[in-house]
């Protein structure tokens, strides 16, 4: 087993890329080094991002945020500026395992890891964050759905790190919120999960909407159907019980240790309309 | 030794305070040495290679390949434990679940081991072992296991306890049966009848420290056991028969103990680490991983329980009924039985019949946990228990002050009780605050009881005097809850010093004679009687030193408040002579000054608790708030309070997670699906609210001072407490448990028509 700590992207995607065997890139390790404990893997190298510059900031733009792959997720909750802007992406960053973990885990390695229960990626989804990836080829952006195939797959391809998540400005009256449903207060994991994120117009009525549900489907779902259901109405109660009815009949779960196809169901409708309600009202609509 | 063991009332100098405990700055520190703290040079790593079966027949095991791996020291299957133990079946499925013989038993039964340089090159090894399995039909449900189309675990057993020896083979192993009256005239006498049936999932103890020890078994045929166990003296005693030696020469020490709950009484590495140590001639270090601690170390029973209970409209209970079903792993157990037996215990019953049947399944051997099987039978009792009071139309509280047994009362299970706690903790529940606090929207409140009849046996303590006057008090129960604290105080009690003058150490097992393991809540009720006795036999000792040293009759010099004082005007002139005093001089008055005791602790006294909670339901989602909880419990003397205080809070806390998260979830394949603290669900310090705590204090009139065992009826009354207090918030009865959040919204829809 090799570890390097390249200093550089170039060098980062070059190490990776020219790597013979087994590749693992580690950020925070909340998800690597419990696999490699637990006998799961036995990765021929480790290439730690950390030393790569400039990936441990978040950085304001004239285009929004810029969060590096190694920021981790107690960080982005001590920025005031991120969770002005987007305080759903940063809650559900605050909810992956516990305080102590947050302090090494990151929301690009939440995404990587391509759980279908990941915290941060219904949020990500229902924000539209797109994901910068550096390649041997060179960089380009692709929206975070895009990034988680099938549960522990992504569509990375060899020699590719992503570099950061890329977070748009945002118009007047915009909100976002994420939920998700566990059985103990932390230090746990989704059984069921919602982020929505509106935009509202000058009255009140929902101009744009994302809402994404996770733990339901092999990945995390984006449900338009459930965007839809809340554009061009203010959040009245027949809005809410439509978009509660939508996300439930958008799940794809099955039965697990975790929770019952009927209750993930009916638990995505729950929590759409909760997340929605906080949306709203972080947007300014009363 | 003529001790006496009765109580007598007196006032306390030490015992009932609240010092700092002896192991608290190493604990907090990291310094303190638990299981897999010990190291020793040329040590090897030990690993266990698993079934991943239900249900097997073990063909051949091939560990050529294992053994030729660069590394390897030792590999190691059923034929290097070969069966010593005689026509002992109970020492027999100790074996066998140890390393199994014929067959898996069970997804994680151990079926070979390795010993190797370093953990990396027996990982390995553990993968060059071919097993060659034939898959047999599995069972790993308790109500299932007990059907004729059942698949049979074990053909030789045959069902004992029924009036006609059974002509088949089956999984029910035994069949026992409690009570006195006619429950039949009973019910006929019932104006309210109430009838459920329950289902209890299976649960782990969830200590946080692995099972963990260091075996060296040395080319003489001596060894050395260290070994994170609630019970070293047990320990030593099976591991010296399942591998052929004599006792003494296998000395075991324990250490620190990250939690037992019970589970830490059996031996399951143990024998297989000093099986490899033998073979490779080197020490051997075997930890489990927590997965391995889920698999293959002992959880509790599920369960599946009628219970039926007959009251008259004035509230009097005419009969009480329940049948009990245990599951018991692949081995038999009592499990069954003592379910059987704590039922009702809470209760002044004419009629009363309990039956238990103890249940084979493909699941880990059941060890016991925390007042084992109580809590289960207390649930479902507990649960009726309400009903019936709602069904009359009386409040909970008094519908059980009603029926309370009492000093008198012919128990359940049979003996006649002697003074007891149940009607004053259900007294002071009544009247605590608590009951009469406001409850919010969706939120329910839930009391319920509990018993446990704890346990003294066989002790033997050392009570040695330093010539520097301070003491050293060796005991043989492992300290799992802060008895050397309170050890220390009975000792400065006793003697009449202060407590930090006492230093109290548990022994390794050549230190000191025999010691039952601590469980059944026997810690520091039968060590402070051996203590007391120890302390005794010292003074004894000091009063004939002072007396040399004054040159008077020994008769004349009692011991009062740390002091040898001649009694009588005619010694006037004497001063005192301290502890500190006679201890300087021991050299010269006829050397070390020590206190021996070895006993058995019979007269442990029952006890009782009552809980009271509230709980707030999500009616959307199914998910539960613990708001409040308290418990209310008898503990005759509590010797040190916060450690009483402490298992109080403890019991409780285990019993929350059991009650509304925890569970073992096998897949169809019969495979555990949860090995882990990810998804199986203890609660975290963020969802319990402050436990408060009211501890009652009615002498046990078999110890010197009223000491009853405190450690497992806490875990007793929760699962039944919880289950009212969800099932009034909700609005419909939960009887199964964990009422996790998918069963209670499926029972809520179901409740609504859905």
């Amino acid at each position: 087993m090799r570890y390097i700590r390249p200093l550089s992207m170039e060098d980062a995607v070059g190490q990776l890329a020219g790597s013979s065997g087994t590749a693992a890139i580690l950020a925070g390790g909340s998800d690597l080094l419990v696999r490699m404990k637990g006998g799961f893997i036995e990765p021929d190298l480790i290439l730690d991002i950390k030393a790569i510059d400039g990936l441990s900031e978040i950085r304001e733009t004239a285009e929004g945020f810029n969060i590096g792959a190694a920021v981790s997720c107690a960080l982005m909750g001590e920025s005031a500026a991120l969770k002005g802007e987007w305080p759903g992406i940063v809650e559900a960053a605050k909810l992956i395992g516990s305080k102590q973990v947050q302090g090494r885990c990151t929301i690009v390695g939440n995404l990587c890891n391509a759980s279908p229960a990941a915290d941060s990626v219904p949020a990500l989804v229902a924000a539209g964050a797109r994901a910068l990836i550096a390649g041997p080829g060179g960089k380009r952006t692709v929206p975070v759905e895009a990034v988680p195939t099938a549960p522990g797959k992504t569509s990375l391809a060899k020699g590719e790190i992503i570099e950061a998540i890329l977070l748009d400005k945002r118009p007047p009256r915009s909100g976002d919120a994420y939920l998700r449903f566990i059985p103990r207060t932390e230090m746990d994991i989704a059984v069921v999960s919602a982020g929505v994120n509106l935009t509202l117009d000058e009255q009140g009525v929902v101009k744009s909407a994302r809402v994404a549900l996770g733990a339901v489907a092999p990945t995390v779902l984006l449900v338009e159907e459930a965007a839809e259901a809340l554009i061009g109405r203010k959040l009245d109660e027949a809005a809410l019980e439509r978009l509660a009815k939508v996300c439930s009949g958008a799940c794809r779960p099955i039965d697990d240790k975790r929770g019952t196809v009927e209750f993930r169901r009916k638990v995505a409708g729950v929590l759409a309309r909760r997340a929605a309600t906080t949306a709203y009202a972080r947007a300014g609509g009363k | 030794m003529n001790f006496d063991p009765r109580f007598s009332g007196r006032n306390f100098t030490s015992v009932g305070t609240r010092p700092i405990r002896p192991d608290g700055v190493d604990k907090v520190t990291g310094r303190a040495r638990y299981g897999a703290d010990f190291n020793m040079a040329g040590q090897l790593v030990g690993r266990v290679l698993r079934s991943p079966h239900a249900h097997a027949t073990i063909r051949k095991i091939d560990t050529s390949k294992a053994e030729k791996l660069p590394g390897v020291k030792a590999v190691i299957t059923s034929t290097d434990l070969p069966d010593l133990t005689d026509g002992d079946s109970a020492m027999y499925d100790i074996l066998d679940n140890c390393m199994a013989r014929k067959k898996a038993l069970y997804d994680g039964h151990a079926v070979a081991a390795v010993a190797a340089v370093d953990a990396r090159t027996a990982r390995q090894a553990l993968k060059l072992i071919e097993v060659d399995y034939e898959v047999l039909p599995h069972v790993t449900d308790v109500d299932e296991a007990m059907k004729h189309s059942a698949p049979v675990l074990n053909d030789t057993i045959f069902t004992e306890g029924v009036e006609e020896k059974p002509t088949k083979p089956s999984n029910v192993t035994k069949r026992t049966q409690y009570g006195h009256g006619d429950v039949h005239e009973g019910f006929g006498q019932a104006d309210f009848i109430v009838e459920r049936s329950f289902k209890t999932e299976q649960t782990h103890q969830g200590y946080i420290e692995p099972h963990a020890c260091v075996a060296s078994v040395s080319s003489d045929g001596t060894a050395d056991l260290w070994v994170c166990t609630q019970g070293h003296f047990v320990y030593r005693q099976h591991c010296a028969q399942l591998l052929g030696m004599e006792a003494s020469k296998l000395r075991v020490t324990s250490s620190e103990i990250g939690g037992g709950f019970g589970g830490k009484t059996h031996v399951w590495a143990e024998p297989v680490a000093l099986a490899l140590s033998r073979k490779a001639g080197r020490p051997v270090k075997l930890v489990m991983a927590r997965d391995e601690v889920f698999r293959a170390s002992g959880p509790t029973s599920a369960t599946s329980i009628d219970v039926r209970i007959g009251a008259r409209k004035d509230g009097t209970i005419t009969a009480a009924e329940a049948t009990l079903r245990y599951s018991c792993g692949p081995y038999a157990g009592m499990w069954a039985e003592l379910g059987a037996m704590t039922a009702f215990a809470c209760y002044k019953l004419d009629n009363v019949k309990t039956v238990g049947y103890e249940v084979l399944v493909n699941r880990p051997k059941t060890a016991a946990y925390r007042a084992p099987s109580a809590p289960m039978a207390a649930f479902a009792v507990e649960s009726a228990v309400d009903e019936l009071a709602k069904e009359i139309g009386m409040d909970p509280v008094e519908f059980r002050i009603r029926n309370a047994a009492q000093e008198g009362t012919r128990s359940s299970y049979g003996p006649v009780y002697g003074p007891i706690g149940i009607g004053p903790t259900l007294e002071a529940a009544k009247n605590h605050p608590h009951m009469k606090a406001p409850l919010g929207k969706n939120q329910g409140r839930g009391m319920a009881c509990g018993f446990w009849f704890n346990f003294g046996g066989q002790t033997c303590t050392d009570l040695n005097i330093g010539m520097d006057g301070s003491v050293s008090l060796a005991v043989g129960t492992v300290d799992v809850g802060g008895s050397r604290a309170s050890l220390s105080l009975v000792a400065a009690e006793e003697l009449g010093i202060a407590y930090e003058q006492v230093k109290a150490v548990v022994a390794d097992t050549s230190s000191l004679g025999y010691n039952d393991m601590t469980d059944g809540s026997r810690g520091t009720f039968s060590s402070s009687m051996a203590t007391i006795s120890a302390a005794r036999n010292a003074i004894k000792i000091l009063r004939e030193r002072a007396a040399q040293m004054w040159d008077i009759p020994v008769d004349d010099v009692v011991w009062e408040k740390g002091h040898a004082i001649a009694k009588g005007e005619k010694y006037g002139n004497l001063a005192a002579l301290s502890l500190k005093e006679i201890a300087a001089a021991s050299g010269k008055t006829g050397g070390p000054i020590a206190g021996h005791s070895e006993l058995v602790a019979d007269g442990a006294g029952v006890s009782f608790a009552t809980h009271i909670c509230d709980i707030e339901v999500d009616p959307e989602t199914g998910a539960t708030r613990v708001l409040r909880y308290t418990v209310v419990q008898d503990a005759g003397k509590a010797v040190h309070p916060t450690y009483v205080e402490g298992q109080y809070q403890g019991g409780a806390a285990q019993g929350i997670g059991w009650a509304l998260n925890e569970e073992y979830i096998y897949g169809k394949d019969g495979r555990l699906q949860n090995p882990g603290f990810l998804d199986y669900r203890i609660p975290v310090c963020s969802d319990l609210p402050m436990i408060d705590t009211q501890i009652l204090e009615i002498p046990n009139p078999n110890h010197p001072y009223g000491v009853r065992g405190v450690g497992e009826t806490s875990i007793v009354p929760p699962l039944a407490a919880i289950a009212n207090a969800v099932s009034n918030a909700a609005g419909v009865r939960m009887t199964h448990i964990p009422m996790s959040p998918p069963r209670i919204l499926a029972a809520i829809e179901a409740e609504r028509g859905g």
